[in-house]
């Protein structure tokens, strides 16, 4: 590989081709130069005239009436870029009907997910994106049969001269026609300015034909193409995590616990300002004072179904580990706390509402207030069930009717 | 491609048919030579504006948006302001290149390959815009629709999402495009450089091209097609571009006159910023004899042509406005007009419509002086217009309690001088590196250039 290079510089610091082998002896074609369009035109009719295939022209332009005059086929090009630009355009389609239709739908004003009229923008693009592309890959890689830098053209007087000024016709040694003397004598008669004779290089043509799909290239191009992609991939996964690609995690906040320079005690989180009132918050009245004060308070809400279940709900999740299902102080935590007495007592019986809405709220003794954790509407229905579970509990015949 | 043996009077210098030679010489003098002084003096000035764009540019991609001057109303300010007006820039270029081939237009060949190049620096200038514009430009891929762990596709309903593929496509097709015409180019170079490094790098870029007939007749083919689909392209890319203000519900931007409206600005602006780099390109390279005042001429002509369509446009916006009795929109119109932004509007109706009224006159088509002065107001106009376009419309919508103001910052100003900086900065050294007039296609046209017997004939 690295000879490789080093024969590259060397060939180019003697004005070669650096591309192609060593020349051989075998002759390659047969060239002639011409100086006005008129000329060539007239060769390359001669030339077809007698029979000859593997021939070529180069003009340092496309002349007009060439193809004619060299019986060339219409190009097939458009065909490839019609067919390729279509498969753009059912791509672009199904692509979108895919993502947008089947996998992963939006909804947006309760438009269809997928629907013909906005896929039209995308879907001319694509088509229009593949034709592109598609006409000049084939129009390089299958019809001029390119890149072919060791092109035994290439690099000749002959060849240099018709990238400049003069139009120049070659026949081929492979043309089955082929004869070196005849073919110098007709250029000569045919008016050309100079007939050069131009060897192979070592490499046989056969095996480049299109150089691109050769072996070789090919795996240079996938290595190239891997090579890059992991390159890429790993750089990529790299970089975008560093500054300043913070992925928002680096904001200037304070969150909670944290330690601020700018207050002056250095506490992030704050009291609030003295007197500030929670959103819904109503100040109890009663709060700290003895039960015996409190007889004044009445149950707001109506005895329904509703306000049942919602004390019954209310009950379970908050006194029920303590006082039991049924209020009668005989939960699994007896014995390991003061022990939480029965609502079923004479006392609690002939309490009023207000007074058990009390407790709820001010908490007893070692019973603490639940005013945090239940909302005011909630602990009066949850007195109304305590009262329901009285007196399911001490039913009497009456009831049953 | 189109021949003609008519040419002479565009290419007084190289009137005979042996003097191709000379056409190589003319074309690639700037591409061969050491660079002079006055392009040094050149790059360096389009260097600094590039430095100054890069600084404001990283500061961006560093603190984030929050340093440009969009606010919550005004969500769209010269970001997309300039992302319209470069895009539009862009889209002479493929006129000149690809509409003019198809309509057998042979003056432009002498100035196709540099409204190409053109095209597609102005392009990437506006890329660059959106890219930086999302606020974390690292995160764009997710532009594309590409498997990604969040199982989320992008969304082939939004306007938004289809300016990315039609401004893709659009790059990549004029840059092919482009290619595909430098590589008979490169031979040509390849042929006659005496460098041992330049030979290597043309020898690569030509692929090994050897002007066979057997090649050119499928390359030519090639380039028809090409032009035919660029065409459609550049029509296209304008008018989805438009679609991002047009789709929406917005006073001032839902209305359908858009995408034509857009399309015919976008090829004026684009000539007027062609017209701005040719004066002084052929001045630095001496290329007053390939690129002559007839082009210039007829340039100009369409430059009357689509400011005088502009000018239809913005007239008929006016007249829609009254015409619809939807009080939104006529506030809109009566606001661009009378509003906080009067200035702006009055610059751009007198910029795009009322001075290259001038034009009518032949005197003032082919005086430089006077028309340089005349493009410059085209390209400060046209932007205008873009900036027109979104800001009047959104600083005052339905809400009366969001209206605001929007002040560009120092970065905005920065970025889009940057944005001039980087485009000039591509232009010099497009022209000091490849051949900035199409050789082969030039020679083509050349009097004397193809056969004048009678077997003429073919598939032109
Ligand atoms: C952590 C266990 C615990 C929970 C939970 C609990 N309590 Fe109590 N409760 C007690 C204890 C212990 C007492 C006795 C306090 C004392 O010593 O005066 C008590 C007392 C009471 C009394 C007064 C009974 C009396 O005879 O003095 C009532 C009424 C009461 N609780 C209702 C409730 C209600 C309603 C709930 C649900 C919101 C509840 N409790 C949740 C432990 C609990």
């Amino acid at each position: 590989m690295i000879k490789k290079i080093v024969n590259i510089f060397k060939k180019v610091n003697e004005d070669q081709n650096p591309w192609k082998d060593e020349k051989s002896d075998k002759v390659y074609a047969v060239a002639a130069l011409f100086n006005t369009p008129d000329e060539i035109i007239h060769a390359a009719e001669k030339v077809s005239n007698s029979g000859y295939n593997d021939f070529d022209v180069n003009t340092p332009y496309p002349v007009h009436g060439m193809d004619d005059a060299m019986k060339l086929k219409p190009t097939r090009l458009g065909w490839f870029s019609f067919a390729l630009g279509l498969t753009g355009t059912l791509t672009a389609l199904g692509m979108i009907f895919y993502m947008n239709g089947i996998d992963y739908n939006n909804i947006i004003g309760g438009k269809p997910f997928f629907n013909f009229p906005s896929s039209v923008p995308v879907t001319f693009a694509l088509t229009i994106l593949f034709t592109g592309l598609t006409t000049v890959g084939v129009l390089i890689a299958l019809f001029s049969k390119l890149p072919w830098l060791n092109n035994p053209l290439l690099d000749s007087e002959y060849s240099k001269a018709t990238s400049q000024d003069k139009f120049g016709i070659y026949i081929k040694s492979t043309d089955s026609k082929f004869n070196q003397s005849e073919i110098e004598t007709m250029f000569s008669s045919l008016g050309s300015s100079a007939v050069s004779l131009i060897y192979d290089s070592k490499v046989n043509e056969k095996k480049i034909k299109t150089p691109i799909f050769e072996t070789g290239f090919i795996k240079i191009l996938i290595g190239v193409g891997v090579g890059t992609a992991v390159i890429t991939y790993f750089t990529l996964n790299w970089v975008i995590f560093q500054m300043p690609f913070d992925w928002m995690v680096i904001q200037p906040k304070v969150l909670p616990q944290e330690k601020s320079k700018i207050f002056a005690d250095g506490f992030g989180m704050r009291e609030p300002v003295p007197g500030t009132v929670a959103r819904g918050f109503m100040p109890y009245e009663y709060k700290g004072m003895p039960d015996s004060l409190v007889k004044l308070l009445a149950n707001p809400l109506p005895v329904n179904e509703k306000t049942l279940l919602t004390g019954q709900k209310r009950y379970d999740t908050y006194c029920s580990p303590c006082h039991g299902n049924y209020g009668k102080g005989d939960s699994r935590l007896r014995g390991q706390f003061p022990n939480p007495p029965t609502l079923m007592s004479e006392k609690v019986l002939n309490w009023t509402d207000g007074n058990i809405y009390h407790i709820i709220t001010n908490g007893q003794n070692v019973m603490a207030s639940y005013a945090k954790q239940i909302s005011r509407d909630d602990r009066w229905a949850i007195v109304h069930y305590i009262r329901a579970l009285q007196r399911s509990q001490n039913a009497k015949d009456s009831d049953l009717n | 491609m189109s021949y003609d043996a008519t040419y002479t009077k565009e290419l007084p210098l190289v009137p005979e048919r042996n003097s191709f030679k000379e056409i190589d010489d003319v074309i690639l003098k700037p591409v061969d030579s050491k660079p002079t002084k006055k392009w040094w003096i050149a790059i360096s000035i389009s260097g600094t504006a590039l430095a100054i764009g890069l600084f404001c540019w990283t500061m961006t991609v560093l603190y984030g948006i929050g340093l440009w001057g969009n606010n919550n109303t005004v969500a769209w300010g010269f970001d997309i302001v300039n992302f319209v007006f470069w895009i539009g820039i862009g889209h002479a270029g493929t006129l000149i290149s690809a509409i003019l081939f198809l309509f057998r237009q042979k003056w432009r060949t002498a100035i196709a390959r540099f409204a190409e190049a053109m095209t597609i620096f102005a392009v990437l200038c506006a890329t660059m815009f959106v890219a930086l514009h999302t606020g974390r430009p690292w995160l764009d891929g997710y532009l594309f629709p590409y498997p990604n762990q969040n199982a989320i596709w992008v969304n082939f309903l939004s306007p938004l999402n289809w300016d990315v593929f039609a401004v893709n496509t659009y790059f990549i097709i004029s840059f092919v495009f482009w290619t595909i015409g430098l590589i008979p180019d490169f031979a040509t170079m390849r042929d006659r450089t005496k460098s041992g490094i330049k030979k290597i790098v043309y020898s690569v870029l030509s692929l090994g091209w050897s002007n066979s007939n057997r090649n050119w007749q499928h390359y030519e083919r090639a380039y028809l097609i090409l032009a035919g689909i660029s065409t459609p392209l550049v029509l296209s890319v304008h008018t989805i571009v438009s679609f991002d203000f047009a789709v929406s519900i917005l006073p001032g931007w839902h209305t359908t006159i858009f995408p034509p409206y857009f399309v015919a600005g976008a090829i004026f602006s684009g000539f007027g910023m062609v017209l701005t780099v040719m004066i002084f390109v052929r001045k630095i390279f001496d290329m007053e004899h390939i690129i002559t005042l007839d082009h210039i001429e007829k340039m100009n002509k369409i430059l009357l042509a689509t400011g005088t369509m502009v000018g239809y446009a913005y007239g008929m916006e006016m007249f829609m406005a009254w015409y619809s009795g939807y009080i939104f929109e006529q506030f809109t119109f009566l606001n661009r007009a009378f509003g906080p932004y009067w200035w702006a509007y009055w610059i751009m109706v007198a910029c795009n419509v009322g001075f290259p009224q001038l034009f009518w006159f032949k005197k003032i088509r082919r005086s430089i002086p006077i028309m340089f002065i005349l493009v410059l107001l085209v390209n400060v106009g046209m932007w205008f217009e873009r900036f027109v376009i979104i800001v009047t419309s959104l600083h005052r919508d339905f809400l009366p309690s969001s209206w605001a103001m929007y002040y560009p910052t120092i970065y905005d100003f920065g970025i889009l001088l940057g944005s001039f900086g980087l485009f000039f900065t591509l232009i010099l050294l497009f022209v000091r590196v490849l051949p900035s007039v199409a050789i082969s296609e030039i020679k083509a046209v050349a009097p004397g250039a193809q056969p004048s017997h009678k077997h003429e004939g073919g598939s032109h």
